[in-house]
Parts: C-alpha cells; sequence; structure tokens
C-alpha cells in the first residue's frame, strides 16, 4: 500500500518568507519509496526533512515532496565501532539518544538536532567543529540512492554520485539510508570558556589560538553596534570534558512560541537590548565552565518554533564563507554595512572553517571565516541590503549557503560554487526545488 | 545467542506487540527496546516487520522475535499463539493490542463485507487475543493487557458508528477483564486515543490542540502497562471532552453532523 500524495498549506521552510500549496506524501516504510518517486504523477518532486532550511532548497511549490521523517529506523548501530545505519529521516536529535549513552556522538552537528540524516548529507552541513572534523559528508562511509528512473545505487566515497549526493539538496535523488562513522566521547559535559574581544579585528587572533586548543569554537557578535565596538563578541571554545555521565539531552523542548510574534517584537531597539543583555550575561561568566552539550551545540533548541519570533512575515538567514585572505577586511565591511543598515540581526554567528577538502560538488564550507546573521522580511529594503552584501562577497572571492538561501542569483550562486556546471549532470530529471528553478534553471 | 540475550531482560519486560506496525505501536516498542526489554512484534508485513526489529535491536531491545500473521485470521488460534511467544520470550509481563482497521462508515452501511470486516478487525477477533493474554496473567497471577480503544466508541455517531462500536465493544471487555483479574494482582487497561496524526488518519484534515503525536500516545500505552486505572484516555484530556459528548441529550445530539 502506498501512501498518496495529499495537499498541504502548511509546508514551509524555517524562515516562513514563501507560502507555497505542496502535495505531500509521508511514507512510514522504506519498501513504500519506489513507487512514491516513479509515480506517474505530473511535475518533479522533492524529498524533504524537518525543513530547517531557511529559504526555499526545500520548497517545491505546487509540486510534489516527499515527507521523508516517517522513515526513521535505525538498520544498524555497533557499539563497539560507532557506526551508525540509519533511514534517511532519523533526526539527528533521535540519533544522539541512541550514540550518547553508547559513548559515542555525531561525528559534527549543526546547531540544531532537528535536522534529518538525509538533511544533514543533502546539506553537508557543518558545526562548531569543523575545523577538527570537517562537514558530516567526511564521515559519511556509505548511502543508498534511489533514482525516479527506478534505479537504486549503493554508494561510499570515491563513487561520483556519492560526491553529487554529499551537498546535492536532494536533487541527486531521494536517500534512503546514511551510514556514518560516529565520534568517542568520554562524558556528555564539555569544558568550556568564554572569550570577549570587544572589536571584531581581534576575534582572527583569538579563534587562530582556540583552534590549536578546542575541538568546538564558535563567536556570537553584536551586530548592532559599530564603531570602536563593531562586532564585539564572544568567542566559546570547548572540548569534551572527562568528567561526567553520558546521559543525552531531554528529548522535547523546554518552552515554545506558540503563534507569530506582532511585528514589533524584534524591533531594532528591542534586538540591541536583547544583544547587550547577552554581551552582559557572557561578560559575567568568567573563567573555565562545564556544561552539558545540549546548551553548548544547541542553544535555539530549547524554544520550538522560535523561528516565529520574526512575526508572520518570515525573516532570511544571511551565511557566507570568505577565504582567508580576504576574510579581515571582508568580515569587518560586512558589519559596517549591516550595523549601517538599522536591519539589526537577532543572532550573528562567526566561525572559522579548516582546510578539509571539500567532500560534496556543492559543499559550502571551505577554507575561511563564515558569518551567519538573521534579517526580519521587511520586503525590498531587506533584500537590497542582502545584494550590497552579496557584492562585498563577491569581491572577497566567497559564497552563500543554499541551506541558508532564498534569494540568491544564478550568476552569485555559480561564482561561488565552481563545480556547479559538474554537478549539473547528476541531477535527478524527475526532482527539483524552488532553490534550484530560481537559482539554477 | 538469542537465549544469552533473554537472560539478560528484566524479568517485568517481556511484551508481545499485537498490530506492531502502527505508528503507536513503533513509539511504544521503542521506549520497551530503550529499557532493554524482549519483544515480540505481530503484524502481516515480514519485511516491515524485519526492519522494526532491526531498529529496536540497534536501540538497546534485549531480544526480538518477529511472527508474520494477519490477526483477524488466526485470532481463533489466539491461545496457542501466545503460549508460543511466552515460551519464546522466557515469560510474558505485557500485551499490547494496537491494530484496528478505521474503514468508512458509507461503505460499512453500504457492503456487508466492509462491515464485517470492520467488526472483526476491532472486536471479533480483537477479544479473542486479549482472552488468550488475560487466561495466562490470571495463571500466573501477573502481568498486563493494554488494549487500543478509541473515543469513537464512548458514543454513536452517524459519522463512524460502525467502528465506534466495534471499539466501543472492546472497550467494555477489556473493562471486564479488568475486573475478573483484579483479584489475581494481574491487570487489564484499555486505552482510548482521540485524533492522532498517523497514516490511519491520513486524508482528515490534521493540526491543532486536539491532535496528539504516535509519540505522546505510545508514551501513555508504555506507562498504562504499569499503572494507572482500567479505562485511560490519551491524552487525558479527552476523558472530559467524551463526557461532556456523552451528556449531550439526543434532541441536540441529533441535530450536529458530528
Amino acid at each position: 500500500m502506498t501512501a498518496p500524495f495529499l495537499q498541504s498549506d502548511t509546508i514551509a521552510s524555517w524562515g516562513r518568507v514563501v507560502r507555497a500549496s505542496h502535495r505531500v506524501a509521508r511514507p512510514r516504510f522504506a519498501d513504500e519509496l519506489a513507487a512514491l518517486i516513479t509515480a506517474d504523477e505530473d511535475g518533479p518532486a522533492l524529498p524533504i526533512g524537518l525543513r530547517r532550511s531557511y529559504g526555499d532548497s526545500n520548497l517545491n511549490p505546487d509540486g510534489r515532496v516527499i515527507d521523508m521523517t516517517g522513515l526513521d529506523r535505525l538498520i544498524a548501530f555497533d557499539r563497539e565501532t560507532g557506526i551508525m545505519q540509519a533511514e534517511a529521516g532519523l533526526s539527528l536529535s533521535q540519533a544522539l539518544q541512541i550514540l550518547v549513552p553508547a559513548g559515542w556522538f555525531l561525528p559534527t552537528t549543526p546547531g540544531t538536532r532537528f535536522v534529518t540524516l538525509g538533511g544533514a548529507v543533502a546539506n553537508d552541513v557543518h558545526g562548531k567543529n569543523h575545523h577538527s572534523a570537517g562537514s558530516f559528508g567526511a564521515s559519511v562511509t556509505r548511502l543508498r540512492l534511489l533514482r525516479t528512473d527506478g534505479s537504486a545505487h549503493e554508494l561510499a566515497p570515491g563513487d561520483p554520485l556519492f560526491h553529487a549526493t554529499i551537498g546535492g539538496l536532494g536533487l541527486t535523488g531521494p536517500i534512503e539510508w546514511v551510514e556514518f562513522r560516529a565520534t568517542r566521547i568520554p562524558s556528555a559535559q564539555l569544558d568550556a570558556q568564554d572569550t570577549e574581544f570587544t572589536h571584531v579585528r581581534d576575534y582572527f587572533d583569538i579563534a587562530a589560538e582556540a583552534h590549536a586548543l578546542c575541538e568546538h569554537t564558535m563567536a556570537w557578535i553584536d551586530c548592532t553596534s559599530g564603531g570602536a565596538r563593531l562586532g564585539r563578541g564572544v568567542l566559546s571554545a570547548a572540548n569534551w570534558s572527562p568528567h561526567g555521565d553520558l546521559q543525552p539531552h531531554r528529548e522535547e523542548p523546554k518552552r515554545a512560541i506558540p503563534v507569530d510574534a506582532p511585528g514589533f517584537a524584534l524591533s531594532r531597539l528591542t534586538v540591541g537590548a536583547f544583544n547587550s543583555v547577552f554581551h552582559e550575561l557572557k561578560r559575567m561568566r568568567t573563567g573555565p565552565f562545564r556544561t552539558h552539550y545540549e546548551p553548548f551545540l544547541y542553544p535555539l533548541d530549547k524554544i520550538a518554533n522560535w523561528n516565529r519570533l520574526y512575526g508572520r512575515d518570515g525573516f532570511y538567514q544571511y551565511q557566507c564563507v570568505l577565504p582567508p585572505p580576504t576574510a579581515r577586511a571582508g568580515v569587518e565591511e560586512l558589519l559596517k554595512v549591516i550595523a549601517a543598515s538599522g536591519q539589526a540581526s537577532f543572532l550573528a554567528v562567526l566561525k572559522d572553517f579548516g582546510a578539509h577538502a571539500p567532500v560534496g560538488l556543492l559543499s559550502f564550507p571551505m577554507e575561511g571565516t563564515t558569518l551567519a546573521l538573521d534579517f526580519r522580511n521587511l520586503g525590498d529594503r531587506t533584500l537590497s541590503l542582502m545584494a550590497d552584501l552579496d557584492r562585498i562577497v563577491l569581491s572577497a572571492g566567497g559564497r552563500l549557503y543554499p541551506a541558508k538561501d532564498g534569494r540568491i542569483s544564478p550568476a552569485m550562486f555559480a561564482a561561488g560554487f565552481p563545480k556547479l556546471q559538474d554537478f549539473r549532470v547528476y541531477v535527478d530529471p524527475g526532482l527539483s526545488s524552488a532553490f534550484w528553478r530560481r537559482a539554477a534553471g | 545467542m538469542q537465549a544469552q540475550a533473554s537472560a539478560t531482560v528484566k524479568a517485568s519486560n517481556r511484551v508481545v506487540v499485537l498490530g506492531a506496525l502502527s505508528a503507536i505501536a513503533i513509539s511504544a516498542a521503542r521506549l520497551y527496546a530503550k529499557e532493554g526489554a524482549a519483544l515480540v512484534l505481530v503484524a502481516r508485513n515480514q519485511q516491515r516487520l524485519d526492519a522494526l526489529a532491526a531498529d529496536l535491536r540497534a536501540r538497546g531491545a534485549a531480544l526480538v522475535e518477529t511472527a508474520a500473521m494477519d490477526l483477524e485470521a488466526e485470532a481463533m488460534n489466539a491461545p496457542e499463539h501466545m503460549v508460543d511467544w511466552k515460551r519464546r520470550l522466557g515469560g510474558l509481563d505485557h500485551v499490547h493490542l494496537i491494530y484496528g482497521y478505521l474503514g468508512t462508515q458509507a461503505q460499512a452501511s453500504a457492503s456487508t463485507a466492509e462491515l464485517a470486516r470492520i467488526t472483526a478487525s476491532n472486536y471479533a477477533s480483537a477479544v479473542q487475543w486479549c482472552e488468550a493474554a488475560a487466561n495466562i496473567f490470571r495463571t500466573q497471577k501477573s502481568g498486563s493487557l493494554v488494549a487500543v480503544s478509541s473515543v469513537a466508541g464512548d458514543r454513536g455517531r452517524q459519522s463512524n458508528y460502525a467502528y465506534g462500536a466495534a471499539k466501543g465493544g472492546l472497550a467494555l471487555y477489556v473493562q471486564g477483564l479488568a475486573h475478573s483479574l483484579a483479584p489475581t494482582g494481574a491487570r487489564a487497561v484499555v486505552v482510548k486515543p482521540g485524533f492522532v496524526d498517523t497514516p490511519m488518519t491520513d486524508g482528515m484534515k490534521k493540526g491543532g490542540p486536539m491532535w496528539a503525536s504516535p509519540d505522546q500516545v505510545g508514551r501513555i500505552l508504555r506507562r498504562a502497562a504499569d499503572k494507572g486505572g482500567p479505562i485511560q484516555y490519551a491524552p487525558g484530556k479527552w476523558r472530559l471532552v467524551m463526557m461532556i459528548v456523552r451528556s449531550v441529550p439526543a434532541f441536540v445530539f441529533h441535530k450536529t453532523k458530528v
């Protein structure tokens, strides 16, 4: 029995800018997939997961999507070697519930655990330990890919279709299962330390020093301040602690944003105040401290649906990476433009990527410094600000993260991803997304 | 190896799941797996049972066995199967009856075969499995039966009285079993879920405060195996809702379309 495609108006990406209608299939067993993707229906389909991508890479308006989250079964987990094989719809959160008590952790994790394994592969996600572990794709040992022509492929590193699928935005075919190598942890606790910097120019030296000593690093910065305090912030660095037990996180978020926030909730003043308070709190925490991984790695997962804070019109996220030679000047220039725009960002994150060779043809991480921040959707004003930022990123030789993007131009996409032409060959003709039609069409 | 694994199972955690491939059953079975339980999974599709068994083993279940069968067709052999599963598990502590068939009232009214299927699946076969489990628990003076009924069984309504009557009948049967087991220390519980977001309800308009996730109901089933009264609503707020629904007088109720 095959689950049918049902009409739904509730499919949205994390940024919630696009409201569109989809026909949705929700398979519960892997044997339903083949019939779904080869279904004789109009238009291309798109496999989707927990929809944490911000823009439109996980949308296929007026078309079909296959919600993979029902395919969440473990196939094998070797507690001795840390090799885990699971269906692509398993969330990282669920994977951790099983990994952590056995003394293992995800090889790397994005800032939310509500991401599927398939999504982690399709966006080749990165985390605070990129400088040490590389992107998620670097730890994938095998995966099974289905194609809409009915074929199935078990792929491993070295296979060209494997490298197209890592970071391939779900366009090379639905991923049935993923096998990856987990990382040993001595406890579920991290030994962490915060270091404050009063200007973004100081970030780079502090970060370089932290990378040599710590597996996890990232910096929060305040985008509302300019001048002598441009990009002031706090760098957090941590290593797994040898002390503590192997207790995983609580599965359910404690708090939720039940409805869309009214428009004034995130005005410049309130965001500035939020960032200031946050800054003071961080400043007071001097010296090393021990923390469970959950608040350190997943600070926002404590609040379900925090994206609703941005109100009914939604928001954009802007994430770029600039290569080492241009990163210092480029990041400063970006922050100046953002501070001057008054379109303050709720959260801004600064992080250095290591020099790992990219695993996927469209992998976002490359050596350099990545800056990520949110902009509430104010229409043309916001789009024009981001276009200004694009010009800085382009001239610095940087690129933007497709998982975060909802408005990039084809030229900007092509300039950032030199292997885009190689990738096109591997796109399944039966699949597409709003992002793909807009940015690569 | 299986014998070795079952030796490590706690004596209170040997479980049979009837209708193991439903979304609610999978949620409940995963809670047992995390506790290191031993399980027999029963449903029709062997391939899917194998996939679920692998999942539960990887999540920590000490032993997972499968039995592929049509639970309606096999109901007359329920006592023999139940004894066999108890033997395979090295004992029997909990039996969860979760399978059922929703169908539609329109088809049930038009087709004797459809009406028979709804009645057989949700009532006639179900009570055979319940009685077989209860007989074992009665003899051993321990164990719990947890059967899934539905809030639809609390009042006959024009939109689903075939399903509702069968589930309501099952609820009465299990209530009676609870009474009969009470002196022995064994338990029987009927759980009545409201709207649950599962493949069974695909096609209905979902979302809002009255809809529960399979995980929510799965947690209630797992807990019901250990404690609580003989009739449990899932989630609990349905007890109040159904009390109100039951008390609406017919001359008012008959003007509604529910």
